[in-house]
């Protein structure tokens, strides 16, 4: 007989787990029901359609296409930066690079997840963009360019040794295989390994794009607090996320439509990262079943 | 030349190609650590860690800033190891094979990638304003508390993961009950996985800006936080807000307080790294 005792730990602890649950409830809750009291003052198909987004001024616009717009290209850039370095890295560790060599990089280059993302942005704003501005003497002092290059190679490590993991969990005799039929350390990656490592792979790159949608602070200093509808990465712009962190900073009364807009903006965010994170967990479930 | 040889060409261009993004990587860490220093070491002196914010860039220093995150980790500390803790051991125990145990594995890794600004608005909303805590160092802590919950899940499922079944039935063998194994036989060989991730989330709390930002914690604050309470800022957002300014003399104090975060970050990573290692060699089974 289980004791009196023993229940109620499993119930404590049971509890404590349930409490996960209870914040993925609790973010949904609070971003639709603050969403829903905004759509009853703004038009749904406004907020889809509309290409201006000035909430916080006289002449109010709510059309989120811009600050999606200036989301989307900041993590395109990261991702053009950290994914060809990144899997290069990951290929050489795994494929070229001897122990002792991957056993002192790889540590190294994680450095650069762990670095707090204020500091990027300070890199970006002081740094990046005067030495780009050199090059690119039209470059604006906020723009989504050196913001998003500084964030691809903050993502790097999460490319890299995630990439690195699916590639040390194929099975050896693949590789053995390919060098069997006489292949190069090069075909062997690129035509075998990469292959079979793919879902690792995608995995990886999926929660880097993630990662990179929601990261606050390197855009917020960077890349300016301008919502445009524009392609061009030498201009400043407005992400979602850093106009939450606008809105914040401000003084905007509670209650109000402009308060009300980081909710809308918030339940954006969410739904394209929620996504993403599921199709990644989709993607880990089924490879697992591959190899084990 | 024949096809061997232009495989054989493309391979060493490869390599080095391959190198050369290695080192990239680290030349730009190399760069960032090298730019900050070289614009801030020379302000970081006493008065800067013991002054007030100030107007006058030369005169402000980070005290306000730095207790404030004393505060905001020590309260995180005590409200999410626990809960952290207790999940872990809940979900890697007990939970294996239900259902819910399933759906609460999924949410787990959802949460691990959900935007820390979001947990921002969660915290305004929920300890804010439902619960009435304003934008005080509670609703901070109880916010990152929350953001940092799936990291010491998760690593606390790993060190338990680690240890293996046979000591867990010598002690149900001995007639241990299962809660008795677990205290005196599972948390005891598994405790340097568990610290490792402990010191992990504790860096990840000192480099959060953003859902601070979001739950109103103030970029001026010229008093010391005394309870939980209090209005406060951290040295991220002191950060942040030195580095929006336009004057010269403010940049050079972001970098100063930059290097103290540093600080921070690399010595919880140092001892992290370090942990892991010892804990590796001395529990091999």
């Amino acid at each position: 007989m289980i004791s009196l005792k023993e229940r109620f730990i499993e119930a404590f602890l049971f509890l404590c787990s349930l409490l996960t649950v209870l914040i993925t409830l609790g973010i949904i809750l609070i971003l639709s029901s603050e969403t829903i009291k905004f759509f009853s003052e703004v038009s749904i198909i406004e907020f889809f359609t509309e290409t201006e987004w000035t909430p916080l001024f006289a002449n109010k616009k709510f059309g989120i296409l811009p600050l999606v717009c200036g989301t989307l290209l900041v993590t395109t850039i990261a991702i053009l930066v950290a994914l060809p370095l990144g899997l290069t890295i990951a290929v050489y560790l795994n494929e070229y690079a001897n122990q002792k060599f991957t056993a002192v990089v790889k540590p190294l280059l994680e450095i650069l997840a762990a670095i707090p993302t204020v500091v990027y942005g300070f890199f970006a704003l002081t740094f990046v963009t005067p030495l780009l501005q050199r090059y690119i003497p039209n470059l604006s002092g906020f723009n989504a360019l050196s913001a998003g290059l500084v964030m691809g190679v903050m993502i790097i490590p999460y490319i890299s040794s995630l990439s690195e993991d699916a590639l040390r969990a194929v099975p050896k005799s693949l590789r053995e295989a390919a060098y069997g039929m006489g292949s190069t350390r090069l075909q062997t990656a690129f035509k075998v390994m990469v292959p079979a490592a793919s879902s690792g792979i995608i995995v990886s790159v999926i929660m880097a794009i993630s990662r990179a949608i929601g990261e606050t602070m390197i855009v917020a200093i960077a890349a300016g607090q301008e919502p445009k509808l524009t392609l061009n990465p030498l201009t400043s712009l407005e992400t979602i996320t850093t106009y939450i962190v606008q809105v914040s900073m401000g003084d905007v009364p509670r209650n109000s439509i402009e308060y009300s807009t980081i909710f809308s903006a918030g339940i954006t965010l969410f739904v394209f990262t929620f996504l993403l994170n599921n199709i990644s967990f989709v993607i880990k479930r089924k490879y697992h079943q591959k190899y084990e | 030349m024949n096809s061997s040889q232009v495989n054989r060409i493309k391979d060493t261009a490869f390599k080095f190609f391959a190198i050369a993004c290695t080192f990239f990587g680290l030349l730009v860490l190399a760069v960032l650590l090298y730019d900050i220093l070289s614009k801030g070491l020379t302000r970081i002196d006493w008065d800067f860690i013991v002054n007030l914010p100030s107007r006058r860039a030369a005169n402000a220093g980070i005290y306000t800033a730095l207790l404030g995150m004393i505060w905001i980790l020590i309260l995180t500390v005590i409200i999410a190891f626990p809960i952290g803790i207790a999940a872990g051991i809940y979900l890697q125990e007990y939970g294996k094979k239900n259902r819910f145990a399933n759906i609460i594995e999924i949410n787990i890794a959802n949460l691990a990638g959900v935007p820390s600004i979001i947990y921002g608005i969660l915290g305004l909303e929920l300890f804010g304003r439902i619960l009435g805590l304003g934008n005080s160092i509670l609703t901070g802590s109880l916010t990152l508390s929350l953001l940092v919950l799936p990291l010491i899940i998760v690593s606390t499922r790993e060190a338990i993961k680690a240890v293996p079944s046979s000591i867990r039935e010598a002690a149900y063998g001995l007639g241990a009950t299962k809660w008795q194994t677990i205290y005196s036989i599972v948390l005891p060989s598994s405790f340097g996985g568990i610290l490792t991730g402990l010191i992990l989330a504790i860096s990840r709390a000192v480099g959060e800006t953003a859902p601070l930002i979001v739950i109103g914690a103030l970029v001026y604050v010229p008093f010391a936080p005394t309870n939980p309470m209090d209005e406060f800022t951290v040295l991220t957002i002191q950060i942040f807000n030195w580095v929006t300014r336009p004057q010269a003399g403010f940049v050079t104090n972001a970098a100063a307080a930059i290097i103290i975060l540093l600080l921070f970050t690399f010595m919880m990573n140092g001892i992290a790294v370090v942990l892991r290692n010892r804990y590796n060699k001395k529990t091999r089974f």
